[in-house]
């Protein structure tokens, strides 16, 4: 055989995994079977905050045969181990959220498991908790630390203060966004085997299979090879699996190693939806300079998120947030100061676009009212704007790659036929009493990777092993969880050694077996780990080079004999790769200053809506999502990354309404909490514009949550352009647009 | 699954003889479980309170549509599926195979049945309204014997019902008097489809030279259950369709509405929109709407 010389990335190459999907032969944690398994169950806190005073067994049931475990029984440190180590693991002496753990149960017939849940009665002195944002800034009690608050920060270029006196306007606005679920269609679950001789090891749906493992080390206070954690086959995340899953394994480990059987423990939808994690809710208030040609004088921006009871990622999201609050605009003098809020609220936590989506919908709503203010339309108060090559962000990140967000946005408007539609929707508008129709943009950005230092500290590492029959084997740590990182991972190692797509696989994330090539999360898996992997295997052809079993052009037969010969030498082939940053980044984490992140993705997308005030109900009648992304890896599946992700922030910004009494989510179900079906979705067109970023594999940067930070200000921009009236919250029901029109 | 099945008895009886003698034998003991699409949910959920169901889906007496001159037939355990694609409901019946196309999903719709639907007895029940606007007829029957009674005064508060313990719905009759009106109805749900009703109407009209000559109006999610609005009606009966006609049915019906507050809207936004909804339905047959803003 012939030297492949077939391009692989670039290419819609069947999914690794997608026969076995559509099969059904695919194996979810909850198919998982163990001889003599249990299941377990979680007790959780009815109320948002208290003392425990007693916990009591009712009813008539077998209590003897029941494992029960409770905060007494950890044995290292009772906490779920991620930045701050502040969340218990099971509640002690308080509880600081509704559904909190307290209790966990396990037995091998797991309907009397339910009937011996609802018989736990756990008696709680309740004490006064804090459910908003403000109340915890006002610090009407103090629930969290010294102040209710997280994380502060302080973005600041150039200074503010100094213009407000000489601007021609200055436009001030408050936006805000809600909770939004995840929603991945496999609610969480965990299987525990646990005992003294062999330590602890669980399968799960997770996305991070060294976040479970650094938390279980810390509840057992084992060493690291006595913890084991293997990732199930996964169906969803969307960050719901970030760092969640790092409790329930806690939990099905302690009942597995108390009970001395494995313990298999699901969340059904209710619980899930209930208990875990979601979006964090923002508060954003923008001060803006300008001067009468539309130039963006200063930015004072003002950003608060509900981080919930316990720190979690609440520090992370908000430096995310915090650093996209100024978006894609080159502004001189530029202030953020940001705040992560405690609340009695279950935690908020990772949800694909971490603290983006919020702040960005707070910036794009605004400047639609910047540019109303000095008269401009709003593509040409952006255009007056952006950033170009050699100009600085809001933290000083020089931009040195050639962006030309001008193009980009005049080609979205010309692919949404922007101009002809807003024409003939004014004509609509004036004859029809009640359809509105309204065209609207949003303009963005979105940074691939950890933010700041984040992926120095990581310092991933990615392995790669080749077989005696030249069959290559990649070792990450990074899950499929419906994205496609199998997939494309095979691409790149298979256009980087020229080998045939099908002569690639995936080891399964196993901390006993694969590095730890990093968090699924933050964009960060095609571009940083991608990039690994790229660089791991031209490794391995380096060793068969040097070794001189190869030459730099080979057959696949060449390269399959050179496999067989050094692996018959020297016992094994393997390649690992370990990140460096680029050079020419620096962030300081002092000053929040420098490059925020290697490289980013920028995007126009433009929705086209009709607003009934019969029903007061919006509809998305089309969408246009176009970026560029540097190299597209699998188009099928990059397309399918966008639509998934506009669709679920049409869910955001128009549908999904959690629905908080006094910390608890009364709507824990599909049919009341509401998420669009196709049949309320529009068509999605996408489009992509490449621009390869050197430091990414064939040169291409993250995709993954860009789609959640654009549509949801595209969408309330052109409910504006159809009524004329401006809403600054979402989502946005039919019945708060009535309010809003009849005030 | 968070109910404990081995709580839980479902007798199958060969015949309804059989399934009403289990009734009057042991009166409130035993309910009826018919497609199920409402109970799964709460015995799924761990909130099925009631413990002992008796299946009526395979009883051969509760099954089928039959057609005379004067009326149509359906067997209360006649499924959504069956009534949408049945020819003569779709000529004559519009808004019920409307209403049985909304109800939940394929899957439900193959299940769910209109007799279920009616002893359900939800307030945002799909197919409700437009029974009520076709003024149908309930036969019930039990072990003492049968009757048939107008379905108008059926619903008596919250998931209450002008029926004994010991007794069934057997079948749904409607007239065959309504297909020269003017048929009409329209959901507003919480998403286009697999959706709950926040409000919901089924209007009937005979309208000629911009006159109302006779109306009949029900909504759904408005009160405690679904509701003809004979006060509203009364109030339009020989009335020109313009502004004045407009204003004061939107009075009447807001005097007739009780909507609430609940998880899925709120009473403010019922009350508006079940008066948008008549004033679109009137102006779709008069004079051009004017949104009430």
């Amino acid at each position: 055989m012939s030297t492949n010389q077939t391009q692989i990335v670039g290419q819609s190459i069947q999914r690794k995994e997608g026969r076995d999907k559509v099969t059904g032969a695919m194996r979810y944690v909850d198919d998982l079977l163990f001889p003599e398994m249990w299941f377990g169950a979680t007790v959780r806190s009815p109320i948002a905050r208290g003392r425990i005073r007693s916990i009591e067994f009712t009813g008539n049931l077998p209590w003897h045969e029941f494992t029960i475990v409770t905060a007494k029984d950890i044995s290292g440190q009772n906490c779920t181990a991620l930045i701050l180590d502040d969340q218990p693991c099971l509640a002690d002496k308080f509880v600081n959220h509704a559904e909190e753990p307290v209790v966990l149960l396990a037995h091998p017939d797991k309907y009397l498991l339910e009937e011996a849940r609802r018989a736990v009665k756990i008696d709680i002195e309740p004490l006064p908790a804090l459910f908003t944002m403000d109340d915890a800034l006002n610090q009407t009690e103090i629930i969290w630390g010294d102040d209710n608050v997280f994380k502060t920060f302080l973005v600041e270029k150039g200074n503010v203060d100094d213009v407000w006196a000489s601007a021609d306007f200055i436009v001030e606005g408050e936006y805000e966004t809600g909770a939004q679920e995840q929603l991945y269609i496999e609610p969480n679950g965990m299987i525990a085997m646990a005992n003294a001789d062999d330590g602890v090891t669980v399968w799960g749906s997770l996305q991070c299979p060294y976040y479970v493992h650094k938390a279980l080390l810390k509840l057992f206070g084992l060493p690291p090879d006595k913890v084991r954690v293997i990732q199930a086959a996964t169906g969803g995340g969307f960050g719901g699996k970030e760092e969640y899953p790092s409790m329930i394994a806690g939990h099905a480990a302690l009942l597995a190693w108390k009970a001395g059987k494995p313990v298999k423990l699901i969340y059904d939808r209710a619980e899930d939806m209930a208990a875990t994690t979601k979006r964090h809710p923002s508060r954003t208030r923008h001060r803006t300079a300008v001067n009468k040609d539309g130039k963006l004088l200063a930015m004072d921006i003002e950003f608060v998120i509900d981080g919930g009871a316990y720190a979690t990622l609440s520090s992370v999201v908000l430096s995310r947030g915090t650093i996209h609050a100024a978006g894609p605009y080159a502004c001189d003098n530029v202030r953020v100061r940001s705040k992560a809020v405690a609340t009695n609220h279950p935690p908020h936590g990772a949800f694909r676009g971490f603290g983006a989506p919020q702040s960005i919908f707070a910036l794009e709503r605004h400047l639609n009212k910047v540019a109303a203010t000095v008269g401009l339309r709003p593509e040409e108060l952006r255009r007056r704007n952006f950033l170009h090559e050699g100009q600085t962000t809001a933290t000083g990140q020089v931009i040195r790659e050639k962006l030309d967000l001008d193009g980009l946005l005049t080609r979205a408007l010309e692919l949404s036929d922007y101009h002809a539609k807003k024409e003939r929707f004014a004509e609509h508008n004036a004859t029809n009493a009640t359809q509105k129709k309204g065209i609207g943009f949003a303009t963005f950005l979105h940074g691939a990777g950890f933010t700041g230092s984040g992926e120095r500290f990581l310092e991933s590492v990615v392995g790669i092993e080749a077989t005696a029959t030249g069959n290559v084997c990649i070792l990450v740590a990074s899950t499929e969880i419906g994205q496609g990182t199998n997939t494309i991972l095979s691409q790149i190692a298979a256009e980087a050694l020229r080998l045939d797509y099908e002569m690639i696989e995936l080891a399964q994330p196993d901390t006993a077996n694969v590095p730890n090539s990093g968090p699924t999360v933050a964009s960060r898996t095609c571009m940083i780990v991608g990039k690994l992997v790229e660089s791991a295997a031209l490794g391995l052809k380096q060793t068969l080079v040097q070794s001189g079993l190869l030459t730099d052009d080979y057959s696949l037969d060449e390269w399959r004999q050179a496999c067989a010969i050094y692996i018959a030498e020297h016992g094994a082939l393997k390649s690992f790769s370990k990140y460096e940053a680029p050079p020419n980044i620096f962030w300081n984490d002092e000053t929040y200053q420098g490059d925020a992140y290697g490289a980013y993705a920028w995007a126009v997308y433009v929705a086209e809506v009709t607003v009934n005030l019969v029903t007061y109900e919006t509809r998305v009648d089309d969408f246009v999502a176009l970026q560029e992304v540097g190299k597209v890896i699998n188009p099928v599946l990059a397309a399918g990354q966008i639509e998934g992700g506009v669709a679920q922030a049409i869910g955001y910004a128009l549908y999904e309404n959690v629905v908080w009494d006094n910390g608890t989510m009364r709507n824990n179900q599909m049919t009341n909490y509401i998420m669009p079906t196709s049949e309320d979705l529009p068509p999605i067109r996408v489009f992509f514009e490449e621009n390869p970023y050197t430091y990414g594999p064939s040169g291409a940067k993250g995709i993954g949550e860009l789609p959640m930070d654009g549509p949801a200000p595209a969408i309330l921009n052109a409910i504006e352009s159809a009524i004329g009236v401006r809403v600054n919250c979402i989502p946005l029901l039919p019945e708060t647009l009535m309010k809003v029109m009849n005030a | 699954m968070r109910a404990y099945l081995p709580a839980y008895d479902l007798q199958t009886p060969a015949n309804l003889a059989e399934a009403l003698r289990l009734l009057a034998d042991a009166p409130g003991v035993w309910k009826p479980f018919a497609g199920g699409t409402d109970l799964m949910v709460l015995l799924e959920a761990g909130k099925l309170a009631h413990k002992q169901f008796i299946s009526l889906w395979h009883l051969p007496e509760l099954r089928g549509i039959s057609i005379t001159d004067d009326s149509i037939t359906l067997g209360a355990m006649t499924t959504y599926s069956q009534v949408q694609t049945h020819p003569i409901l779709q000529r004559e019946f519009p808004l019920l195979c409307q209403a049985a196309s909304w109800t939940g999903s394929v899957a439900i719709q193959n299940r769910g049945t209109i007799g279920g639907n009616i002893a359900n007895a939800s307030p945002a029940a799909d197919s409700l309204p437009a029974l009520l606007v076709y003024e149908a007829e309930l036969e019930l029957v039990s072990a003492r014997g049968a009757r048939w009674v107008s379905y108008q005064s059926f619903h008596t508060g919250y998931k209450q019902m002008a029926m004994r313990s010991d007794e069934l719905i057997k079948a749904i009759r409607l007239p065959r008097t309504t297909n020269q009106w003017i048929q009409h109805s329209r959901k507003v749900g919480t998403r286009k489809a697999q959706a709950i009703s926040k409000v919901c109407i089924a209007a009937l009209a005979k309208i000629e030279n911009n006159t109302i000559h006779d109306i009949r109006l029900a909504f759904g999610s408005v009160a405690p259950g679904p509701l003809r609005c004979v006060q509203t009606e009364a109030v339009l009966k020989s009335r020109a369709i313009d502004d004045a006609t407009i204003k004061d049915a939107r009075s009447a019906l807001a005097a007739e509405l009780t909507p609430i507050d609940d998880i899925r809207s709120t009473a403010e936004y019922r009350l508006r929109v079940a008066g948008n909804l008549l004033a679109e339905f009137l102006a779709g047959n008069g004079i051009d709407f004017h949104s009430d803003r």
